[in-house]
């Protein structure tokens, strides 16, 4: 049985691991963009257009690009261990 | 070696702690209390057909103002943090790359559009899903766009400190005068109602919306201002 | 159901990341993680059975068969004061990096003495 909840929820949580176990940091961030993609998709599911509005403009979009140019003056990769 | 263990355990307790306090709400059951009354009543009590609306902006405008003062100070301590670190990183600016014919050409096409539907959503708060908070942040998103396709543009901080200061004004100064009237309470409803799922209507819900979108625009646009110009600014000033 | 499971692992996710790794952006992430699930759980419980959004947009909608809209306003200013929290954090780990030329937080640690 496939519903559509199942699968997106089993790839979040695989997309939540992914980016907290990259070396790469850019990847990471665009891993947890994903993240706030599919919560956003998921709030619509549950019948909540608002938060699905905010999470997808605010969390997915803003986020990402205040991660991005915080990481483009610092290192790019985790160096240690 | 000792921090996994550490994890393990803490880890282990919240995650049970939560799973049993969570069995007693199962998923898909009907448990509203206040929610029922502010369903029931909310057209009637507000007039406007967006109840997440009047629930955020009549039943409980305080917590809004209060949000909307966080946001403020965060942007204030961005600003305050870069402008006493002045010199940034000139090494960087030699590798940028240089955007390509169809992103300049692309970006500034579309910019109006972004700005047109921004401006749609959150004056339309009252009777589609959407409101202040989307809408802003559709509009800084706009900004930033144009950030990333002309490298080395920058937005008047003069004339987006002005407007986010009127409009934050606008909203204390409409909660003020609610103290006026003979109902005597901050942020009361004093405008009529007028009738349902028009655009003037509710109030001065729609007025303080419109104030919030303004604020929350030109907040992220600072935001982002300040931190695209540690990159990419010549001299590394303001 | 699924639901709860979900954001249960994604807050437990964030707790490792928050807890074990010595990278700072990479705890960053990990606080993140935590508030997306939290916001997550929060508007599940609010979840009602073949219901729909609350907004009176048609004639014949009634109150009995709509979701809870409270979830949904605490969530909104949730959301709203986590992305200024991160624009705050994200400054601070960019000075950071200018003092001390590294983002290991073991040698931010010992460079204390």
């Amino acid at each position: 049985m496939i519903f559509v909840s199942w699968v997106l929820i089993i790839l979040m949580v695989v997309l939540a691991i992914v980016s907290i176990e990259l070396k790469n940091l850019i990847a990471a961030v665009v891993a947890m963009g994903g993240v706030s993609l599919i919560i956003s998709f998921l709030f619509l599911l549950l019948q909540a257009p608002d938060v699905a509005m905010a999470e997808a403009s605010i969390g997915a979009a803003l986020t990402t690009a205040i991660y991005i140019i915080g990481v483009r003056q610092t290192e790019r990769s985790e160096k240690n261990d | 070696m000792i921090k996994k263990v550490v994890y393990a355990i803490f880890g282990a307790i919240i995650v049970l702690a939560l799973a049993m306090f969570f069995a007693a709400y199962p998923f898909g059951k009907n448990k509203m209390a206040v929610g029922e009354y502010y369903l029931n009543h909310g057209i009637e009590q507000t007039g406007a057909a967006n109840i997440v609306t009047s629930v955020v902006l009549d039943y409980r405008g305080f917590d809004t103002l209060g949000e909307v003062s966080v946001l403020f100070g965060a942007a204030a301590g961005v600003a305050i943090l870069f402008f006493l670190a002045k010199e940034g990183r000139r090494e960087e600016r030699e590798n940028l790359t240089k955007p390509n014919f169809v992103v300049k050409v692309g970006s500034r096409i579309i910019f109006p559009f972004i700005l047109l539907f921004g401006t749609y959503i959150f004056i339309h708060g009252h009777l589609t899903p959407g409101g202040g908070f989307q809408g802003g942040s559709i509009i800084a998103s706009g900004f930033l766009l144009l950030y990333l396709s002309y490298p080395g543009t920058r937005v008047k901080r003069s004339g987006l400190s002005v407007l986010e200061g009127l409009a934050g004004l606008t909203f204390v100064c409409l909660g003020l005068y609610g103290l006026l009237t003979p109902e005597s309470s901050f942020l009361y409803n004093f405008l009529p109602k007028g009738q349902l799922n028009m655009l003037v209507s509710a109030g001065i819900l729609p007025i303080i919306y419109i104030a919030i979108g303004f604020k929350v625009a030109s907040e992220f646009a600072g935001i982002v201002d300040d931190m695209m110009c540690q990159v990419i600014c010549r001299g590394g000033e303001k | 159901m699924i639901y709860y499971i979900g954001s249960f692992l994604l807050i437990a996710i964030g707790l490792y990341a928050v807890v074990v790794k010595s990278n700072l952006i990479k705890i960053l992430i990990g606080l993140n993680l935590i508030s997306s699930g939290v916001n997550l759980l929060i508007i599940s419980v609010g979840y009602v059975k073949n219901g729909t959004a609350p907004i009176f947009s048609k004639i014949g909608l009634k109150a009995a068969m709509m979701v809870d809209p409270i979830p949904q306003a605490l969530t909104l200013t949730a959301i709203v004061i986590d992305a200024s929290e991160l624009a705050l954090a994200v400054a601070f780990v960019v000075l950071l990096y200018r003092h001390y030329r590294t983002l290991d937080i073991k040698k931010i640690r010992s460079l204390k003495w």
